[in-house]
């Protein structure tokens, strides 16, 4: 299993990485973390003519945590992420989430900004990105433009990302006071992709009363789904349940049916929503 | 049309070692076939089974999905480089004493990833040691006595310090 | 004999050089002298007739040194694959050739090799190779394979490739007159070995001797050079093989000669170049081999306390696109089926099935697994059926302890008679029994459920007949510096067979343990052999390392007697030194012993100098080397037993099912077993750990998905779901009863394929009890079992 061949380039700096996209962008992929690419070019599922391998432009490997949010830079490993702390002051979903990315190993190496490139409906941060409104910063010789999470996923492994284009950074704007989260997720084996993730923000007032209640759903539809289930939730929680249910549109493969995918999405929504109430209240009380 | 060549220059267990590979060369053939030194496997090439873990720059990879010419100029640290000279690791030791491998294929894998875990966690509870090595395939042992060495590395380590 | 190793958990001698990153698995070997590298086209297809194959394209890729496709194979290489295990009942065997001769019967059958500089060149030069088919129909699944709508050979038009009906007793008769009788269909689905080292093949020939080379991670490294000596036309002596160290085997290994085995020595030949070829993990999928696809339809008469009057059972065992190995697995589930019991009468008749998918060969089990299955279920069911304690009937089906040796009157996977030697079923179900609380688990059922929490509890019995012939041998010799080397002709591939076979040894001859060094799997070394597989290495090896170390004491202690001018009864050895027994100051080093076992006339160091002619007065009118007698102190013994000796365990395991969402979570998982005597009981433990993880592995993780076209889905790690640690239970209770052998020096038994028999059983069983569902097809996903219970409520 070894890839096919492929020139290989290594910028220093991101214009140089984007003036090589500007000239082979359409018979070319950019590597950072590789651990979904890799495998890829293995298998030879597919066969770039070029490879920009943005390993060594180091000015976009950084995390700025601000009060808005946490800015993500291109090459900032899942490990780097995981532990650091502002950013799971600001917002933590990006620790719950990452803890369940796959394993350590592969952490160290793999890239968040890499990972949402990849527009996996089964990778976590895909879900958190969507269910925190977040955004990603797509850069080509032309430019630079902002993408809303809500308009960046496509379907599965596509995304509005053009040949041309590098991502650059991705936005998650902080988790809101009064609020919480919790980040759930059933897989086959412990570090699988998900038969079913949810990500859930709750916000609460001041008197603990549930404000609003979203999640986000992992692995049940082609992109990450984002579902208000304030009102459902406050009418019972069960309502919140039979809507995820509803409106998940899994599929059937080897390891579980679209049904039980359904049906988990049903169990863990109430799992994770009650989570999230739990944090907030948590956070409403210290 | 011949492919192009790279020269690469890789610290691996503390000893500067280069040469020439081709941009698709993986780490791990580069480790293996190029430098010689075979004692990290290739198990899968799609970075499952964790086989292929080596460390660099201290943290632990799988060699099979880095390109040798990605990591030009950093630091790798292998199973060969483990041992201070002939005494054994506190983890190599401890996978011994615990039974920890049957055929060895996965354990170089295991022995890099447990040593730089340990290193960050030297008294982990059976429950982290667990954690350490949850992401590495084991065919023969049923992990029963990893999770046992893991635990008695962090001994040992107590012991000669 | 002064037990000092045997029974001990020697920790092994094969770990230094493994943790030190210094093993030589075959891909490690013979770096940098050369060795080209071989890479293959493999069919896409599951059935498709080769119209064209054009290497053009592949010619063009720098660094390919030569292709090959079936025209360039001649004489015995260009003949079928052999039929390894014949039998009268494989009516219809078919296997391969060692590249496609015009049709192939499973995606990932081999095509073409393309051997070149690297194989990352011999991928391009793959491919770039255009091969054209004609696409025939897949034949996928036991349900196709019957209907026979479509065949996988032409001259197999029922797609059956074997039928055998064996029978014990009057079933009939039997059935008919018994008080109850019961009907189940069982089934389980297709799984593989998976070794995390694929098959690795080198081969060097050196063109001076004429003689060939080759590395082989494999399980039987002398039949595979019978083999290669077979299909090269090159006389056995000029043929060497070596099994290195082999990164797991689990059976798949077993299976020989591959294509791959006969393919590269022969380019290494032709070029003469070094060849090697690795199997990476696709291929592996796609081209090793699989097992324990099976569908049973199970009648049973029993009477009112549970005893079988009457077992008749047929299945269907789907064995691929070809039948290189016999029908092994089938006979054994056939035999093995029976486990621990005496059913009155019994029938066991199964009909061997082609399919266009990789071909069937054994896993750790062969059918054991399949067998135990159907069995325990069987049992479970009878129990429900009366009202009874699933153990209470099992045990009204024992054999009794008094009973052995017992004939079931069926004959074996060995061509030997099914025989019992020993055991002791009754004692092991109440060791079992009191280790998993057996008796007390209904009310921490029922206090569980109180609390809405589903658990359950499961058992599974079974006989495992190891150590099958025809035969192993060892040689042991002893150098004339005192240390000891012995060799084996079977192979490793992480049993530590280098450790317990120097355990036998140094207790059989006195000799301190360090100074034992074991070569295993090397036909330089020792020539006869059958290999490693159904649990026989103890038993086999075993045996013959301590009859061979036997002789050589024997022998010792006449050279000594005759040196030390003592009698032989009175003399022992004790750490490497032969001495008088009560009087060690008489004594003589074994090293010496060694030096005088062998009359020279030349002394090549001091040492030496005590053998030559002059050193000693001698008696005239004897020879130098006494008759029937042979120079040096060394001895090739063979064991061969008149048939397989029988081990058993018992398996209980607690489960607990998430009522929301069908996860099955093992809360406890406990063995009982019984290999005879252990040699070390560390590796033992080791070995069930690992068969246990096997068969949880089985029961609810793995399996093989082919779609409809013959095309595996699921052929990567990320989707064959093969356990991390988190899967499986924190720790197995281990409970061991020893009934020794009578049939072996060592009353050894076998232990590899203990942790993995009745696994399925074992959890199909506990999941039922948890959740009130049958349980009758395994694996078992939380899926699945979210839909069987959903189905379960609605009607």
């Amino acid at each position: 299993m070894k890839p096919a061949p492929f020139a290989w380039h290594g910028p220093d700096q991101a214009g140089a990485a984007v003036a090589l996209l500007a000239e082979h962008g359409s018979d070319a992929k950019v590597l950072a973390g590789g651990q979904s690419l890799v495998p890829l070019l293995a298998m030879r599922l597919t066969q770039p003519a070029h490879l920009i391998d943005i390993n060594g432009v180091a000015e976009l490997d950084t995390v700025d945590v601000e009060e808005g949010g946490v800015r993500i830079g291109a090459l900032a490993r899942h490990r780097r992420v995981e532990r650091d702390d502002a950013a799971f002051r600001t917002q933590p979903l990006l620790r719950q989430a990452l803890r369940f990315v796959a394993h350590p190993t592969i952490r160290n190496r793999g890239t968040c900004v890499g990972s949402l490139a990849h527009a996996d409906p089964a990778g976590e941060l895909t879900v958190v990105l969507a269910v925190c409104d977040g955004t990603l910063d797509l850069r080509s010789a032309a430019g630079t433009r902002t993408v809303p999470a809500a308009d960046f996923f496509l379907g599965p492994l596509t995304c509005v990302l053009t040949p041309d284009e590098l991502a650059v950074s991705a936005y998650f704007p902080a988790l809101p006071r009064n609020a919480g989260t919790t980040f759930v997720e059933i897989a086959r084996r412990h570090g699988d992709y998900a038969l079913c993730g949810v990500a859930a923000v709750a916000e609460l007032d001041r008197d603990g009363e549930l404000t609003r209640l979203r999640c986000g759903y992992l692995s049940v539809a082609d992109v990450p789904l984002v579902l208000d289930l304030t009102d459902a939730w406050r009418s019972d929680p069960q309502d919140a349940g039979a809507q995820a249910h509803d409106a998940v549109d899994p599929g059937t493969d080897l390891h579980a049916t679209a049904d039980y995918r359904r049906h988990l999405a049903r169990i863990l929504t109430i799992r994770a929503a009650a989570g999230a109430i739990a944090d907030a209240r948590e956070r409403v009380a210290a | 049309m011949t492919e192009p060549t790279h020269e690469i220059a890789l610290t691996v267990n503390g000893v500067r070692r280069t040469h020439a590979a081709v941009a698709r060369r993986t780490l791990s053939d580069f480790l293996r076939h190029d430098l010689g030194l075979t004692g990290t496997h290739v198990g899968c090439e799609h970075g499952v089974c964790g086989a292929c873990t080596v460390l660099l720059d201290g943290r632990p990879v799988r060699s099979c999905l880095i390109f040798a010419v990605s990591v030009n100029d950093h630091t790798v640290t292998t199973v060969e480089g483990l041992a201070d000279g002939d005494e054994l690791s506190p983890v190599q030791q401890a996978f011994g004493e615990c039974h920890a491998l049957q055929c060895g294929f996965c354990t170089p894998g295991f022995l890099t990833t447990v040593t730089a875990e340990l290193a960050e966690n030297p008294r982990p509870t059976r429950e982290q040691a667990v954690d350490m090595i949850a992401g590495n395939l084991c065919r023969c042992t049923g992990y029963h006595n990893i999770v046992d060495a893991v635990l008695r590395a962090a001994e040992l380590s107590r012991e000669r310090s | 004999m002064a037990t000092r190793y045997v029974g001990q958990g020697v920790q092994r001698v094969e770990d230094r050089r493994l943790v030190t990153g210094h093993g030589r698995y075959t891909d490690d070997i013979g770096g940098g002298t050369g060795t080209l590298e071989a890479a293959f086209v493999r069919s896409p297809h599951a059935h498709a007739r080769i119209l064209d194959i054009d290497v053009g394209g592949a010619l063009d890729v720098d660094g390919v040194v030569a292709i090959y496709t079936y025209e360039d194979l001649a004489g015995a290489a260009a003949e079928p694959l052999p039929i390894l295990i014949p039998h009268p009942a494989l009516h219809a065997g078919r296997t391969g050739y060692a590249l496609a001769n015009g049709v192939v019967h499973h995606a990932g059958e081999a095509i073409a090799m393309v051997v070149a500089q690297n194989r990352y060149l011999a991928e391009d030069a793959a491919a770039a190779i255009v091969v054209d088919y004609e696409i025939l129909p897949a034949v996928v699944g036991l349900d196709a394979a019957r209907a026979a709508g479509h065949t996988v050979h032409d001259d197999v038009p029922d797609n059956v490739a074997a039928h055998l009906l064996q029978q014990v007793g009057d079933v009939d008769t039997a059935m008919k007159d018994a008080p109850h009788r019961l009907e189940l269909d069982l089934e389980i689905s297709r799984s593989c070995s998976m070794p995390l080292e694929g098959k690795a093949v080198h081969a060097r020939w050196d063109p001076d001797d004429g003689s060939l080379r080759v590395y082989s991670s494999t399980q039987t490294a002398t039949s595979v050079r019978a083999a290669i000596a077979a299909k090269l036309g090159l006389p056995l002596p000029k043929v060497e093989v070596i099994a290195p160290d082999v990164g797991g085997g689990f059976g798949v290994k077993i299976m020989h000669p591959w294509p791959e085995e006969i393919l590269v020595p022969l380019a290494a030949m032709r070029l003469q170049r070094p060849v090697k070829w690795t199997e990476d993990r696709r291929e592996h999928f796609i081209s090793s081999s699989h097992e324990r696809d099976q569908q049973h339809h199970i009648e049973v008469g029993f009477d009112d306390d549970g005893r079988i009057l009457a077992l008749d059972v047929s299945f269907w065992h789907d064995n691929g696109a070809y039948t290189p190995y016999g029908i092994i697995c089938p006979i054994v589930t056939s035999t093995q089926l029976l486990g621990p019991y005496k059913p009155g009468t019994y029938r066991v008749e199964f009909r061997s099935m082609y399919t266009t998918t990789v071909t069937v060969t054994p896993y750790r089990g062969a059918g054991r697994p399949q067998g135990a299955f159907a069995m325990e279920r069987t049992m479970d069911r009878i129990a429900q059926a009366l009202g009874r304690d699933r153990t209470a009937v099992r045990a009204a089906n024992f054999i009794q302890p008094d009973e052995f040796p017992f004939d079931q009157h069926m004959t074996f996977q060995d061509g030997r008679p099914l025989i019992y030697d020993s055991g002791d079923y009754p004692a092991q179900l109440g060791m079992i029994k009191e280790i998993v609380g057996w008796d007390d688990f209904p009310a921490r059922r029922a206090a569980a459920a109180a609390q809405g929490r589903l658990l359950g509890i499961g058992i599974g019995c079974y006989v495992e007949g190891t150590g099958p012939g025809p035969y192993e041998g060892a040689h042991v010799q002893v150098l004339t510096d005192g240390s000891v080397e012995v060799a084996v002709g079977l192979t490793s591939q992480g049993q530590g067979h280098q450790t317990v076979f120097a355990q036998i040894v140094a207790d059989e001859l006195g000799v301190p343990f360090e100074r034992v060094r074991v070569t295993t799997g090397d036909t330089r070394r020792f020539g006869h052999a059958v290999g490693t597989f159904a649990s026989r290495a103890a038993v086999m090896s075993g045996s013959a390392v301590a009859l061979a170390a036997r002789s050589v004491k024997a022998k010792a202690l006449r050279v000594a007697a005759d040196a030390l001018e003592a009698s032989e009864a009175d003399l022992e050895i004790v750490d490497g030194v032969v001495v008088v027994r009560g009087n060690p100051t008489v004594s003589i080093d074994l090293a010496h012993v060694a030096v005088l076992s062998n009359p020279l006339r030349y002394a090549f160091d001091d040492a030496a100098k005590a053998a030559t002619q002059f050193a000693r007065p001698a008696d005239p009118d004897r020879p130098p080397v006494p008759e029937g007698e042979a120079p040096g102190l060394e001895s090739r013994d063979y064991y061969s037993p008149p048939r397989s000796t029988f081990a058993s365990g018992m398996h209980a395991a607690i489960v607990e099912i998430d009522p929301d969402t069908s996860e099955i979570r093992i809360d406890r998982y406990c063995v009982v077993h019984d290999c005879g005597t252990l040699i070390n009981p560390m590796i033992v433990r080791g070995q069930v750990h690992g068969g246990v993880a096997q068969g949880i592995a089985g029961a609810l993780y793995e399996t093989l998905d082919y779609d409809e076209y013959g095309q595996l889905r699921n052929a990567s790690f990320m989707d064959f779901l093969m356990p991390y640690v988190t899967e499986l239970p924190d720790r197995i209770e281990l409970g061991h009863q020893e009934t020794p052998s009578p049939l072996n020096p060592l009353g050894i038994k076998g232990a590899g394929e203990a942790g993995v028999i009745p696994v399925s059983a074992v959890l199909a069983a506990a999941v039922e009890d948890a959740t009130g569902i049958r349980i009758t097809r395994m694996p078992l996903s939380p899926s699945e079992l979210y839909h069987l219970r959903r189905e379960d409520h609605t009607a």
